[in-house]
């Protein structure tokens, strides 16, 4: 939290503090309605041409018992009235709604943050599932930080009293009186949450009346002074943004609009089949609204009959799309390998979250890289795309598209739970802006056989069921060169092999060069990335550049053809760092890709870099 | 659906592709194969509209046999691709063409979840008890006791009857037919296209490598008369070289029984009537075997609900006209909360 002046602004008791940035984690029980919180606070915050970044980290439990850790959900959002990389290496404030919520989060608090606490929640029994010994509201724990003990839970039900609610509705606006509180604090509008509550309970408006009447106590608590006389407020500049028409978007919005974009700049319809797993099943939800695109929706029986019905869809002339995560890509890559044999288009889009096996469900990684390049039987060559961010999976989802359509090949796209979920201020782009992907399916009937290639981009012609005259049989048997027909024949077999992986080489030839995101094409070190770390490692270079660090940044879009230029730009830099959320896949990939001598910086705690843990691995490269 | 009309009448030569058929000689599926090319041309539909489907296994070589379109693809999976193949195109007439074990086995999900939904296909199971391809391992339906390379000293799980696993996953077209009967084959094949839905065919195939002769309990010529029932809607459930022999519920309980008319004072008017409708006797006649009963032959049931794809597509037109979408995607993506920033 960087303090540059302070203003005082009318009607507030005090002046309030003007900051650069904060960030700001909200923590309850699952129960305590944290990620809507988290929500309209950043709504409210884009609403204030903030820019921001989030990070809603929930607990795969649906219902995990009352006050318990493994129950606590959490939001974290950092805004500023700069460019904002991230959700924030450690919160300036944490709202904690019980006492595991604080158990959990108070050691990611920054030394001398605000402690907001429900001390009403504070009873022995909620301590004790906590795994209190002591109180911690006496016992010292909170002497690092500014705590405001607040009994929230008895004020929410004094704000509620007039509307006649049980007990226990009246207690479920307390979520309210903390937003309200944090709506004081950094001097936000509350029109847009208001609006919210009342179309959110049109059909319960004493519901829609007491949330409001909590989060207006909320933020009369502060404003009233009622709050420590050395906590005022604080008040966070516009960003300077570029100007246009903006929304709030997350990865799986982002991916499921760009998905309907790819088709409908391809003219093409698109079948999307998919089973639901965390956190992939937010993209089937987004897709099954849109049936007014004409999109079809297909939730399988497993992953296998998800691929497989979005294959059979793709050799119908519909762009067949499935998505999953880790364990359900598993299960897909015997399919996929077929649709790589008979050369089909199909996007595959994996969210992916902590492993192996079940792993951690609701955690963030980036372990299937490996997987996705190379984890099926034989030599079965794709494209491998990775998005960024949460608006970045618009363009990539439309890269995507392009890519299965123009070379007939199924591509993955991977982003990952954190990218799903999280979101961010989107200038939203004109689709029309975007040129047209073409699609022509074969309808000549002279000449054709199904494995005749495109010579320049070697992909075969798309015919689909239902065009007279060229009814042929296509399958997972190897394809003679010449016919498509079945051949067991050595050298066609050597020869088809080949020309798949030249179809996915050549791909390099159709994307851009790889560009430096950050600092010099040369220089004394470049930090790679792919996928969610663009975020920490942006934030990481630049800080350390103004410090006159000589350090790059690159972030790789297509992980698989790599771009043409990656060897050569990476020569230029003395080292090479590659910072992703696993055990070293990619840095393994481009040692083995370029015999360079490339470190990793590897982090697989199914939570997102710190920029200060990039920032410190950088300067211990460079002996600074 | 547009069903445009031929311009000339197809024959059956004109649904046999270029390419040499490898299976065995002797192989029940030629028969089968035969049976199919010969009801394509009464389906009356343009070549181009049909597509096979299939999985893995001998039987499913089938689609490289046939001039349509087809598919073949992996192991089991042959209903989920036709499904896909029909939500993308719901004009095309789907044939999926699976084995015991393609369908029951590793595919048995699949198979169940196809009937469940009752997407509009034809699902023609060829079984011969036996998995082919793999060199004749024991498959789900074979039966107790059978001797295979896996199973030297006999198998010792129960086998699974398709008919009743069909009726279970809730199909609502549910026949059956043997491979050396070319005449009755086509037949069930017409009435599987006619019905729209699921439509599952269970084919008693022989495979004369690994099984030969697994079904000559009743399709033995000195046998067929007396363990086999062809079924016929509104028709008494008549079998026997003289026809006198016939079903009727067995009194006090919800049995069937053979009984012979003429004998103990039955009458024609006591054997039951077949209704393909009935779910009830559908399960009745696809649980009888012989020795003690004849194998029931035929349409057993027949009880057509709308195809799945029907539903879906109806979805798809009501949000249309619900909301349709002016502006297309564009408008879409400025729904809900925007706000600008000015310069
Ligand atoms: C994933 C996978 N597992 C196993 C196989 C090997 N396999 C091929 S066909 C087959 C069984 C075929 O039996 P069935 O479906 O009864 O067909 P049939 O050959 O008897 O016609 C098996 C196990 C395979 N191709 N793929
Ligand atoms: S192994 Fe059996 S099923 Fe396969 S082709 Fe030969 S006879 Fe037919």
């Amino acid at each position: 939290m960087s303090t540059t002046a302070n203003v005082k602004v009318e009607s507030d008791r005090a002046p309030r503090q003007i900051l650069e940035s904060a960030v700001v984690r909200f923590a309850g029980d699952s129960g305590d309605g944290m990620q809507l919180t988290g929500g309209q606070f950043t709504l409210t915050t884009a609403l204030a041409e903030n820019d921001l970044a989030t990070f809603p980290d929930f607990p795969a439990e649906i219902r995990a018992p009352t006050g318990t850790t493994y129950g606590v959900s959490a939001f974290q959002i950092n805004f500023g009235g700069r460019r904002i990389k991230t959700a924030g290496d450690e919160p300036d404030v944490l709202v904690a709604m019980n006492p595991a919520a604080l158990k959990v989060n108070l050691g990611d608090l920054r030394r001398g943050g605000l402690a907001i606490l429900d001390i009403g929640s504070f009873t022995e029994r909620n301590l004790q599932k906590a795994g209190f010994k002591t109180n911690p509201l006496t016992d010292g724990t909170l002497d690092a930080y500014r705590p405001i003990k607040v009994d929230i839970s008895r004020l929410t039900l004094e704000s509620v009293k007039a509307l006649g609610l049980s007990q226990k509705e009246a207690l479920r606006c307390k979520n309210m009186w903390a937003l309200g509180l944090i709506y004081w604090m950094y001097g936000r509008e509350r029109t847009a949450t208001t609006k919210w509550l009342r179309a959110k309970f049109a059909k319960r408006t004493d519901l829609a009346d007491a949330n409001i009447a909590a989060m207006d106590a909320g933020h009369a608590f502060g404003e009233t002074a009622e709050m420590p006389s050395d906590i005022g407020g604080f008040l966070i500049p516009k960003a300077d943004i570029q100007p246009g028409l903006y929304r709030t978007v997350t990865g799986s919005e982002a991916l499921a609009w760009g998905l309907v974009a790819g088709a409908e700049l391809a003219g093409i319809q698109m079948t999307f089949a998919s089973y639901p797993i965390t956190p992939a099943s937010t993209l089937l939800h987004a897709l099954a609204r849109l049936k007014s695109y004409g999109i079809v929706t297909f939730q399988a029986e497993d992953e296998i009959a998800a691929v497989c019905a979005a294959i059979g869809a793709s050799y119908a002339g519909s762009l067949g799309v499935t998505s999953s995560s880790g364990p359900g890509m598993a299960l897909k890559m015997e399919a996929i390998g077929l649709a790589i044999g008979v050369e089909l288009p199909l996007v595959v889009v994996n969210s992916q979250r902590a492993g192996p096996s079940t792993g951690m469900p609701t955690k963030t990684e980036q372990s299937d890289l490996f997987q996705a390049i190379w984890g099926r039987n034989a030599d079965s060559p794709l494209a491998v795309i990775a998005s960024r961010s949460p608006s970045d999976c618009f363009d990539v989802a439309i890269e995507a598209v392009r890519l299965a359509t123009k070379y007939m090949t199924p591509v993955i796209v991977l982003t990952d739970g954190y990218i799903a979920n999280a979101s961010e201020p989107w200038l939203i782009p004109d689709v029309n802006a975007y040129p047209k992907i073409p699609v022509a399916f074969r309808t000549d009937p002279e000449g054709f056989h199904p494995f005749l290639r495109d010579p320049k981009t070697l992909a075969r012609p798309w015919a689909v069921p239902g065009t007279p005259g060229l009814e042929h049989r296509i399958g997972g048997i190897e394809r003679d060169y010449q016919t498509g027909h079945i051949s067991y024949d050595p050298a066609n077999h050597q020869k088809m092999t080949e020309i798949r992986a030249a179809k996915i080489r050549g791909i390099a030839r159709d994307i851009p060069l790889q560009a430096v995101e950050e600092g010099e094409a040369k220089g004394d070190l470049a930090v790679v990335g792919w996928g969610s770390t663009f975020g920490p490692i942006t934030r990481a270079v630049s800080n350390l550049r103004e410090k006159g660090v000589r350090v790059s940044h690159i972030h790789l879009r297509h992980i698989w053809p790599l771009p043409a230029n990656l060897k050569e730009l990476l020569e230029g830099f003395d080292r090479v760092l590659v910072a992703e959320m696993n055990a070293g896949q990619l840095s393994t990939l481009l040692r083995a890709e370029y015999l360079l001598p490339i470190e990793g910086l590897n982090k697989v705690s199914g939570q997102p870099f710190k920029i200060a843990e990039i920032e410190a691995a950088i300067q211990s490269r460079l002996g600074k | 659906m547009n069903v445009t009309t031929p311009l000339e009448k197809l024959t059956p030569k004109d649904f046999a592709s270029d390419q040499e058929v490898r299976w065995c000689p002797g192989c029940g599926d030629y028969a089968i194969l035969k049976a199919v090319q010969k009801v394509m041309p009464e389906l009356n539909l343009p070549k181009e509209n049909i597509v096979f489907v299939s999985g893995i296994g001998c039987s499913s070589r089938f689609p490289y046999y046939m001039s349509t379109y087809g598919f073949h693809t992996i192991h089991g999976r042959a209903p989920a691709f036709a499904t896909g193949v029909k939500l993308a195109n719901p004009d095309l007439s789907v044939w999926v063409v699976t084995g015991d074990g393609d369908g029951l086995s590793i595919g048995g999900n699949h198979l169940l979840h196809i009937l469940r939904r009752n997407v509009d296909v034809q699902i023609l199971l060829f079984n011969n008890e036996i998995y082919g391809l793999t060199k004749g391992q024991y498959s789900p339906t074979s039966r107790i006791g059978t001797r295979s390379p896996s199973t030297p000293s006999g198998s010792v799980d129960y086998p699974l009857s398709p008919t009743e696993f069909a009726l279970g996953a809730g199909a609502r077209f549910i026949a059956r037919g043997i491979d050396t009967q070319l005449k009755l084959l086509p037949d069930l094949f017409l009435r599987a296209y006619a019905h729209r839905g699921a439509s599952f065919v269970e084919i008693f195939q022989n495979c004369i490598v690994y099984n030969d002769n697994v079904f000559a309990d009743f399709t033995d010529k000195t046998v067929a008369d007396d363990h086999q029932i062809h079924v016929t809607h509104g028709k008494p459930l008549l079998f026997g070289k003289d026809g006198k022999r016939g079903l009727r519920v067995k009194p006090g309980s919800f049995d069937l029984e053979v009984v012979t008319v003429g004998e103990n004072g039955i009458a024609e008017k006591d054997i039951l009537v077949h209704d393909e409708t009935s779910r009830t006797l559908a399960q009745l006649l696809a649980a009888m075997r012989p020795p003690n009963f004849p194998m029931a032959i035929g349409v057993l049931y027949c009880n057509p609900v709308a195809p799945y794809g029907d539903r879906v597509y109806q979805q798809i037109e009501e949000a249309k006209a619900k909301a349709p979408a002016p502006g297309g995607l564009n408008a879409l993506l400025r729904t809900g909360h925007t706000w600008q920033v000015s310069d």
